[in-house]
């Protein structure tokens, strides 16, 4: 997690915005992330992201007063905050970090807000004194049960959604299984669901179309028609096929990273010091 | 001496002793483009033509025979004086040239290396008419390449002069061709000027999409250069409509005028099965790994996971899919299909471009189309299906029309589907401007001024005219940067 100086993203940043981090300008991977917090008095913005590719792992490897080459933004479409009656909010690992300034929004407009946070372990789970702050009951389960209930999230929801009390909307916000299930769950309930959806990204400004997902039997760009799209809409097993595109290569790139990482070893304490790795 | 120097000298003795007949002029070849190697090139991104040496320029423009009427002048967009910058290339007096040239454009070397020029200046020669075939005709557009590298070369920039500050601020939206020349112009006249753009490189399409083979980057990066030498404020990582809205930048950022060269964006798929199959790119994706996230080094240090594509389709017959299938070949691809629905006469790519491809051992299928897109069990592209086509009746064009012949299909193995059938315009400035105009495709409607709907807001280039060319933007740039100074000067 990092907060990052950027004061004009902060100015303009809304709920369910996000930003694209590019580390170098000739040979990096531009990194598509979720805004999940901003203090407009230091003009910043919180990103939260877990290693899983070389970039990711770069930035992760950054230190407080280092900079990043820049930051686009805020992109996509602010969510559709207003008083909808009771909302669930769905978050799923790291989906937690975008979730949050939307359960705020939708506390702060007058909604009854119940969280579900989930996460493989306890270790995994994040922001949940946040949430606390912001909701009206957080519900947490994990995989193993090392904290909260073992279950996964669709459990409690499907309880919320058959209760009494029906919700009035669903925010989903993970990977895309979880959101899959939670779709495929509120369905069946009809409760509205949006899901913000965080597919490969290159401009971020519609122009090169490898955002795309099919929405509704449409094609549409998550960068500019989205991110949040009507979850009962969304082709989930598509996207899920176009997100593991380029993960062999990622792993190409992991590996000659850590490849790199480990001949800087050998040059000596001296050089890795001053190396930013 | 060699064999065309000394033809040269002759024919200049006879020149400038008055007594060159148009009848010695036809009699000179035509100058070929002199190129890199076609086996060589395939393995690497330097530039497959080389450029006119100046014996072959001087020979070029003696063929010129300064028509009166300048059929040639009409087919510019921009209207160079080209007879008029030709005859100094003749005596050697390349600044002069350059000079002319200048007063009507200001990326010639851009120009000269990707204008459609066939279609333009060279289509009404005289020289070619005579001879029945447009490629006969005086090579406009190479010598316009080999004035403005000589310029370069001897760096001859002539740091344009700028008049005492206005204290106005003026925005442009887009880095482009248009956003240049703009930028150029309205600078000239003593305003502040501020470039906005979204990715973090500037030059547009010229930068992202246009191979560096074709154009290499570092012209475009001189021009880039030579704004801020004016003066010229670039911002880049910046999209507008969403870190400021043009009603913000009017209002609250205290500019007067906005130049909206934004390009065209969103590209067009075909509505086919499997086209969200892993594999597939359109040809804006694939061209923008490749060129600004420089995939053709990966390994290396460029990080971005462009397939190691071995066998590539590409669809569609435009400059941007002869850049894509000539971009796949430099990416080590072995085997390179382009799939088109016309015939080649109908292709819009430039014809020096389409002579490269097949050089470069691109395999061409006319009339065909693909019909499905067809995916492995995990998802990614293994085949690609087509219909063969023929031509019919001429359509709204004016082109033949294709019709599919029923049960033509036929499979071709891929492992990669490039989409290279045009864009549509970005909604974004539409959905966050309210008040803009759009046509019906979306595309920002302008006044004959490039003036929108808006009083202060001017739009030129592809996001008005949806994908068109260089020139076209340049040209439009050119007429909104005049009606911003003039609206300016009244404000
Ligand atoms: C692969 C390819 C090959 C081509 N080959 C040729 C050729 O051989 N000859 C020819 O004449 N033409 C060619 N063209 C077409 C030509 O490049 C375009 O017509 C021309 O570049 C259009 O110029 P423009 O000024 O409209 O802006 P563009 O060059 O399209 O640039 C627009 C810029 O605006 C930026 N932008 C977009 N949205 C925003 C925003 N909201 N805020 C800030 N910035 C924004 C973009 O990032 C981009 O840098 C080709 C195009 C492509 C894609
Ligand atoms: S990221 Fe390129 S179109 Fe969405």
């Amino acid at each position: 997690m990092v907060d990052v100086a950027a004061p004009l993203v902060a100015a303009a940043a809304k709920p369910g915005q996000f930003v694209i981090v590019c580390l170098s300008t000739d040979y990096s991977e531009r990194i598509p992330l979720t805004i999940a917090g901003l203090d407009t008095q230091k003009g910043s913005i919180r990103l939260i992201w877990q290693a899983v590719g070389k970039s990711t792992a770069e930035l992760a490897n950054l230190k407080v007063g280092d900079t990043v080459e820049n930051i686009l933004g805020p992109l996509g479409k602010p969510t559709h905050i207003e008083k909808f009656g009771t909302v669930v909010c769905v978050g799923g690992g790291i989906g937690n970090a975008p979730l949050l300034p939307i359960a705020r929004g939708m506390k702060e407009a007058g909604n009854k807000v119940i969280s579900i946070l989930g996460a493989r372990n306890k270790e995994l789970l994040i922001l949940e004194d946040d949430f606390k702050a912001v909701s009206d009951e957080v519900i947490i389960v994990t995989d193993d049960g090392s904290y909260g209930r073992k279950a996964l999230v669709t459990e409690p929801l499907e309880e919320i959604c058959k209760g009494a009390s029906k919700p009035n909307l669903a925010v989903a916000i993970g990977p895309g299984v979880m959101m899959k299930f939670c779709c495929a769950t509120t369905k069946k309930y009809n409760v509205p669901t949006v899901v913000s959806l965080n597919t490969i990204m290159i401009d971020g400004t519609g122009m090169c179309g490898g955002c795309r997902v099919e929405v509704g039997g449409q094609t549409k760009f998550v960068c500019v028609d989205g991110p949040e799209f009507d979850g009962h809409l969304v082709n989930f097993d598509l996207m899920m096929k176009r997100m593991n595109a380029y993960k062999q290569l990622e792993k190409q790139a992991m590996e000659n990273y850590e490849q790199h990482k480990c001949r800087l070893k050998d040059i000596g304490t001296e050089a890795q010091k001053n190396s930013k790795f | 001496m060699d064999e065309s120097t000394k033809h040269l000298n002759e024919l200049l003795a006879k020149h400038k002793a008055g007594i060159l007949k148009p009848a010695d002029r036809y009699e000179i070849p035509p100058q070929a483009m002199p190129a890199q190697d076609a086996i060589a090139r395939r393995s690497n991104v330097s530039e497959v033509a080389t450029g006119y040496t100046e014996t072959q320029a001087r020979l070029e423009a003696l063929r010129c025979l300064g028509c009166k009427n300048a059929p040639c002048v009409a087919g510019c967009p921009v209207k160079i004086r080209i007879k008029d910058f030709i005859a100094p290339i003749v005596e050697g007096d390349f600044k002069k040239a350059l000079d002319i040239i200048r007063e009507n454009s200001l990326l010639p070397a851009v120009c000269g290396r990707v204008c459609p020029q066939e279609v333009q200046c060279q289509l009404p020669c005289t020289v070619g008419k005579k001879f029945k075939d447009v490629d006969k005709s005086v090579s406009i557009g190479r010598l316009e390449r080999f004035v403005a590298d000589w310029g370069r070369k001897n760096h001859d920039k002539t740091n344009p002069k700028i008049a005492p500050s206005t204290g106005k601020k003026v925005a442009v939206i887009g880095s482009g061709p248009g956003g240049i020349v703009v930028a150029t112009d309205v600078r000239r006249a003593g305003h502040d000027v501020t470039v906005f753009e979204a990715f973090h490189k500037t030059g547009g399409v010229m930068v992202y999409g246009i191979p560096e083979f074709r154009l290499p980057k570092a012209i475009v990066r001189e021009e880039i250069e030579q704004l801020k030498n004016m003066g010229v404020k670039i911002v880049c990582n910046f999209v507008v409509g969403r870190t400021r809205t043009i009603k913000e930048l009017i209002e609250e950022d205290g500019f007067d005028a906005v130049y909206v060269g934004v390009g065209a964006g969103l590209p067009q798929f075909m509505g086919i099965e499997g086209e969200h199959l892993v594999g597939v790119y359109s040809a804006n994706e694939y061209l923008t790994r490749a060129n600004l996230m420089r995939a053709y080094d990966f390994g290396k240090g460029a990080d971005t996971p462009i397939a190691m594509s071995k066998r590539v389709a590409v669809v569609g017959g435009g400059n941007v899919a002869m850049d894509s299938a000539r971009t796949a070949v430099r990416l080590g691809a072995e085997k390179v299909y382009l799939i088109y629905r016309r015939s080649e006469k109908e292709m819009p790519a430039r014809v020096e471009e389409v002579h490269h491809a097949k050089e470069e051992g691109i395999e061409f299928h006319l009339l065909r189309n693909p019909k499905r897109i067809i995916g492995d069990s995990g998802g990614v592209v293994c085949a690609i299906e087509c219909l063969k086509y023929e031509l019919g009746e001429p359509d709204a064009s004016g082109r033949r029309r294709p019709v599919p012949i029923q049960g033509s299909e036929f499979q071709i193995e891929v492992d990669t589907v490039i989409i290279a059938i045009g864009n549509s315009a970005n909604p974004l400035i539409g959905q966050t401007t309210n008040g803009l105009e759009l046509n019906k495709w979306g595309n920002i409607v302008v006044d004959e001024k490039c003036k929108t709907s808006l009083d202060g807001v001017y739009a030129g280039g592809d996001i008005v005219l949806g994908a068109a060319t260089v020139i076209l933007a340049m040209g439009q740039g050119r007429t909104a940067a005049a009606a911003i100074n003039e609206y300016l000067t009244g404000k």
